[in-house]
């Protein structure tokens, strides 16, 4: 497909998403709006990979790129997070194990179920 | 003449471009985990801004385009759910338990240590969704009144601490099934961590990866309740 026709698409369902975002009551980002609708598109079949397969894949190539404009305004926000660093660092460590052993035990946990329940029906 | 030239869109977009190639070249001669692209790109920036005394608006009016873009970025992560569509059929119900219970458990464990060390707001709204890829999670930070760069940051932190210690995470809490230790692994640290976990094996790598999509849609419809 036409290169424009790609970029016309993924505007177009942002486009499309940014609307909805401002329709709703609540504060929901309009990126995860535009996530769902193009899922929507994709699993629904109105949209082929294909069409937007070029556009699509030099974004995921280059995603980092997109979010260094973001990353440097943090500098506007540094006498804010300079007060608060350790808080910070100790946040973003650590409930990372947390998150990951409460995750990782409960679908072990469910595998496990399944499983014997499995074997069950089989005897 | 220079002036000129600094308030130029294009300014802010060459330095961006630049920036970002330097990171890559640094990454790949280092092979370092710490020398991601980002860091070393963000770092640049903030250093030649710093230096030449520009202010930020004047980077931004260039910076700003390359912003317009996570839209579209966040949108084409459909994608990667897309592609993955069998193994999320088959495993449907494990992978919507373990991401559920993984945000629900990011995001209360976030903010209750957010409330423990009396935090301000606009940090706790920007370290809510630090489990959950960058993307999703500047959107979640900017619609809650957080900074997008501070979720950045934290996401990153998270991503690194998943990668370095998931094996050790494994033999700590005894997780022996490769599905569990994928999805984990995903809910705890995506992108960044799922890079690792291909290394640990196949059945790993695709849970992971498709514990970043769910998670980052879970994290931004739970994040409504709170």
């Amino acid at each position: 497909m036409n290169i424009m026709a790609e970029l016309a698409i993924i505007f177009g369902v942002c486009l499309i998403s940014e609307g909805i975002a401002a329709l709703l009551p609540v504060a929901f980002p309009a990126s995860v709006i535009a996530l769902l609708l193009l899922g929507l598109l994709l699993f629904s079949k109105i949209i082929n990979p294909e069409n937007i397969r070029r556009f699509s894949g030099f974004l995921v190539a280059n995603m980092a790129f997109f979010f260094l404009p973001a990353c440097v305004g943090v500098m506007e926000h540094a006498p804010a997070i300079l007060g608060q660093l350790v808080p910070f660092f100790l946040i973003s460590c650590l409930t990372t194990p947390v998150v990951y052993f409460v995750t990782a035990w409960s679908v072990q946990w469910l595998i496990r179920l399944s499983r014997e329940k499995g074997a069950k029906k089989h005897a | 003449m220079l002036d000129t030239l600094l308030s130029s869109p294009f300014f802010g977009l060459t330095l961006t471009a630049a920036a970002w190639c330097f990171g890559c070249w640094v990454q790949k001669k280092t092979g370092m985990l710490l020398c991601n692209p980002l860091l070393i790109a963000v770092a640049l920036i903030i250093a030649v801004l710093s230096v030449f005394r520009i202010p930020y608006e004047t980077y931004s009016a260039g910076g700003n385009f390359i912003h317009l873009m996570l839209g579209p970025v966040t949108a084409v992560l459909a994608l990667n759910i897309y592609n993955q569509r069998a193994i999320l059929r088959e495993h449907f119900l494990p992978v919507l338990a373990g991401c559920l219970v993984g945000s629900l458990t990011s995001l209360a464990s976030v903010l209750s240590l957010c409330k423990l060390f009396h935090v301000d707001e606009a940090l706790a709204a920007s370290l809510m969704p630090k489990s959950v890829t960058t993307a999703i999670a500047m959107g979640i930070a900017e619609s809650h009144g957080g900074v997008a760069g501070i979720a950045a940051a934290a996401v990153m932190v998270a991503g690194i601490t998943g990668a370095i210690f998931a094996p050790l995470f494994a033999k700590l809490f005894h997780i022996t099934e490769p599905a569990a230790e994928g999805l984990a692994i995903g809910a705890c640290s995506h992108a960044l961590g799922t890079t690792r976990a291909l290394e640990i094996g196949p059945v790993q790598g695709a849970m992971s990866s498709i514990a970043i999509c769910v998670c980052g849609i879970l994290t931004s419809i739970l994040s409504l309740f709170l």
